[in-house]
């Protein structure tokens, strides 16, 4: 029974993963590029989802969609000023700038909460939670709204990909932006579509995260960044599947390896584990193979 | 000739240049479209057919010149806008969505279309490239070389263009398909498109032209009717091979 109690800890933290991971698959598919400030993104989320609760008094659902709306316009401004001057640029250039934008993120969020963590209202998206096998397995209620908002934003960005004719043409700009400017789709108002959707994801990841772990600071989205930009790696960079199987793999490797091998070295074994994925199949779990052009 | 002349001016290309950083592939080439003539840019490999083409689609930026097209003056609109105008490249080496399916592909190309128009020219092209239909629903990676051609031609022309430009439609193809995709030019003529064709296949090109304009690193050497320079003993050793 604890296997089973540490599987459903690691699938909801590889939920969240899978939500951040997201954003990073769809800008690095779209726009070539790893937004390397989205980890802080989360971070912005979880602290306006914060004084949502604590300072302005919004009922909970409010204060999600305040953290997805402010997060949104951030994503969507950073890439209007900082990555699409850069455009033509080398993908060092943009990398760095990337890097930048994250430590500016960071210390915006110090100069304006302070460095002193806030404890996360645990409640704040909460269902009631329940326990299976006579009490010996207990849900949480975070638990339970993070694996639903995982299934739901699948679903919801599978349809949008799949079936609609902005989705469509935003698979086009990540296959070749040249043909997609020939149907007539603006390349820079995809991506800037790209990270408003990645960006308005990472509030809510920012919002599960310190429902699970409700400490909350400047730095709260650098590490949980890393882990799912690994899942996006370990999935197969670009491909939406993959974050969600990379995600939620990860999630699982980790919370195993905490529960049974060390806690100090749970870290180390997702890395290690990433590096055998990447030696055996260099794409990813599920990355395309991206056939060179003649 | 004056028959042509007298038809509506659809494309004008006036003394462009364009650099790709420190290259001078366009050193000033004018040359004109009129409404449903086929005119044909021929040349050698980097000659700057594609550039050209490329430049008029609004992919690539003139240094300087002028592009007019339906009257406007069109040499800042990005190709984003240019489809909205009436004008579809068919690009170099085809370009088709290779990871979406034929119907997909087809839908992208009337992207700038309104919806309700999108049932109306699949059929239309379908009817053209039967060989599509059957395949609908497969992914088009999987198409072979001639088919993903007739894709990259029925993409360009859901947009419903007003001018076609096609650029190497025949290469990489196997004779035969040469002919297929020559012959969907020529029907395409008759049911009254305009198309600017750029190939290397001289002969094929010069075939089915109205109108021809030879291409010399990065300016116009030699144009006139299409039969003409099919007969000019100059081209004839340079392009024809004999």
């Amino acid at each position: 029974m604890a296997f089973l109690s540490s599987l459903v800890n690691g699938l909801s933290l590889g939920s969240i993963y899978a939500i951040i991971a997201l954003g990073y698959t769809m800008v690095y598919g779209i726009a070539k590029m790893l937004n390397f400030a989205h980890g802080d993104v989360i971070m912005v989320g979880a602290y306006i989802a914060f004084c949502g609760a604590q300072y302005w008094g919004l009922p909970p659902v409010m204060c999600v969609l305040t953290a997805m709306l402010v997060c949104t316009v951030l994503g969507v401004t950073i890439e209007r000023l900082a990555y699409r001057p850069l455009r033509q640029a080398t993908s060092l250039a943009v990398l760095i700038t990337a890097i930048g934008m994250s430590y500016l993120l960071q210390n915006l969020a110090l100069q304006i909460w302070g460095a002193n963590p806030k404890s996360f209202p645990v409640d704040l998206v909460a269902l009631p939670g329940f326990t299976l096998f006579g009490g010996q397995l207990r849900i949480s209620g975070v638990t339970l709204v993070t694996v639903l908002a995982n299934i739901v934003i699948m679903a919801a960005l599978t349809f949008f990909t799949s079936r609609t004719k902005l989705g469509k043409a935003m698979r086009c700009v990540s296959e070749d932006r040249g043909a997609a400017e020939l149907m007539g789709i603006s390349v820079n108002r995809t991506i800037s579509l790209t990270f408003a959707i990645g960006s308005a994801l990472a509030a809510i990841a920012g919002v599960l995260l310190c429902s699970a772990y409700p400490t909350l600071q400047p730095t709260t989205g650098s590490m949980p960044g890393i882990k799912a930009f690994t899942a996006a790696v370990f999935g197969g960079i670009g491909s939406i599947p993959g974050a969600m199987v990379g995600g939620l793999l990860l999630g699982i490797i980790e919370i195993l390896s905490r529960a049974y091998i060390s806690t100090e070295l749970a870290d180390a074994i997702v890395f290690a584990v990433l590096i055998v994925v990447l030696l055996v199949k260099p794409t990813g779990l599920l990355g395309k193979q991206v056939r060179e052009k003649v | 000739m004056s028959e042509m002349n007298q038809q509506e001016l659809l494309l004008k290309v006036n003394d462009i240049h364009v650099y790709y950083g420190a290259i001078h592939a366009i050193k000033g080439v004018s040359f004109e479209v009129r409404k449903n003539e086929i005119v044909a840019l021929i040349g050698a490999n980097g000659a700057g057919k594609s550039t050209t083409l490329n430049t008029v689609a609004g992919l690539l930026k003139p240094r300087s010149g002028t592009i007019t097209f339906k009257g406007e003056n069109v040499t800042a609109v990005p190709a984003s806008k240019m489809v909205f105008r009436g004008l579809a490249l068919c690009p170099e080496g085809r370009r088709i969505f290779q990871q979406m399916t034929v119907r997909e592909n087809l839908e992208m190309g009337a992207y700038s279309r309104p919806n309700a128009e999108i049932e109306q020219a699949m059929e239309n092209v379908f009817g053209r490239f039967p060989r599509l239909k059957e395949r609908e629903k497969q992914v088009a990676g999987t198409l072979s070389g001639g088919e993903q051609q007739m894709l990259a031609m029925g993409r360009a022309l859901m947009a419903r263009p007003e001018l076609l430009m096609l650029d190497e439609p025949s290469m990489g193809l196997a004779p035969i398909l040469v002919e297929q995709i020559f012959d969907i030019i020529r029907e395409l003529h008759e049911s009254g498109a305009t198309i600017l064709l750029v190939e290397q296949n001289a002969q094929m090109a010069l075939s089915v032209a109205d109108r021809a304009y030879v291409l010399e690193t990065g300016s116009i050497g030699m144009s006139g009717p299409a039969k003409q320079l099919l007969n000019d003993d100059a081209v004839r050793r340079a392009y024809l091979g004999h």
